[in-house]
């Protein structure tokens, strides 16, 4: 005999979480899918249980709160240097107040999940910034250190060159040099 | 805290570079699998291979016999499967003219061959970790180009 079987996975995932969360007696809320908040503290021993446990049936924990902080930090820059809004106070400030912790705080949790600093990855996404504004507006650097709030064409120029390892210039002339291939073909 | 590896490949003949490269890598807080090949035939053999695991990143020496690195750039760029690997270019050369003809066929970074081992850990870090941002940040590769 054979039988055929049609599964609800949202189903049995909630079942397996439940079952197991209440044969901890653990109080705890499923808030959404894949997010379970708990209603009392639970000790470091019980967390280690539950979570071995769970990954039986593969179900792991992500450190999830800390990615989507570091996203929202991200996002927040990436805004801020694209909408080419002229952040009167310095971005620290900015993104302490936006996102409402303490900047050290911040750029710790930044740098150990994603390997770089936030100061390096504001210039990073302004000198990427200016790529397009050079590419495919086609506008002249001091237009660009103007729109970028860059106190000079120079420091500008520089701060590509430190990123890039090629100037602005060079930059343009290769990626044109690349679209003519292109066209070729 | 990430526990996934980022995959890395180098194509070169010389074994001491090679050997150098690798323990670079060893000694990087960055999770990397290195692999390497000894000339761009090998090379070329995994990456078209079914099974192959295709690097984020990989570094091309330019002279090696059997093909050469430009052969091997060209071939990966034509191949639609490979549009995902950063290709960085690993050479004693810094003729302005290789830079300029490697980076307009498709090379993404252009490193020189640094002498002493702690420039090359530093300047490994600086490309892997600037690519990392290429690939977790949604910035547009078409306009990735480092030279270090």
């Amino acid at each position: 005999m054979k039988i055929y079987l049609k599964f609800d996975f949202n189903t049995i995932c909630r079942k397996v979480l439940e079952d197991r969360l209440n044969d901890k007696n653990i109080k705890y809320r499923i808030l959404s899918f894949g997010e379970v908040e708990f209603l009392d503290q639970i000790s470091k021993e019980e967390q280690k249980a539950l979570f071995g446990e769970l990954n039986e049936y593969g179900i792991e924990i992500i450190e999830n709160q800390k990615s989507a902080l570091v996203q929202k930090i991200k996002d927040t820059i990436v805004d801020m240097v694209f909408s080419e809004r002229d952040v009167n106070v310095k971005a620290s400030v900015y993104l302490a107040e936006k996102l409402n912790h303490s900047y050290g705080y911040l750029s710790n949790l930044f740098s150990e999940v994603t390997y770089t600093s936030i100061e390096n990855f504001i210039i990073l996404q302004k000198i990427e910034h200016s790529k397009q504004l050079i590419v495919n507006d086609k506008l002249t650097l001091t237009e660009i250190a103007y729109r970028l709030n860059y106190s000079s064409v120079a420091h500008l120029s520089t701060q590509f060159k430190n990123t890039t390892g090629i100037t602005p210039s060079q930059f343009q002339k290769i990626i044109s040099k690349r679209r003519e291939i292109a066209n070729k073909k | 805290m990430n526990k996934e590896y980022m995959h890395i490949i180098l194509a070169d003949d010389d074994e001491d570079d090679r050997l150098f490269f690798t323990d670079a890598f060893e000694e990087l807080k960055i999770n990397t699998k290195v692999k390497t090949y000894n000339d761009g035939a090998e090379l070329m053999d995994y990456l078209n291979s079914e099974d192959s695991i295709l690097p984020e990143i990989l570094f091309l020496d330019l002279n090696m016999p059997k093909k050469n690195g430009i052969e091997c750039l060209h071939e990966i760029k034509s191949n639609p499967r490979f549009g995902n690997i950063a290709i960085a270019i690993y050479s004693t050369s810094s003729s302005e003219e290789h830079i300029e003809e490697t980076f307009v066929n498709g090379a993404n970074i252009y490193i020189k061959k640094p002498n002493d081992f702690n420039t090359l850990k530093k300047v490994l870090s600086d490309v892997v970790t600037i690519n990392w941002q290429y690939q977790t940040s949604g910035l547009n590769k078409d306009n990735f180009l480092l030279r270090m």
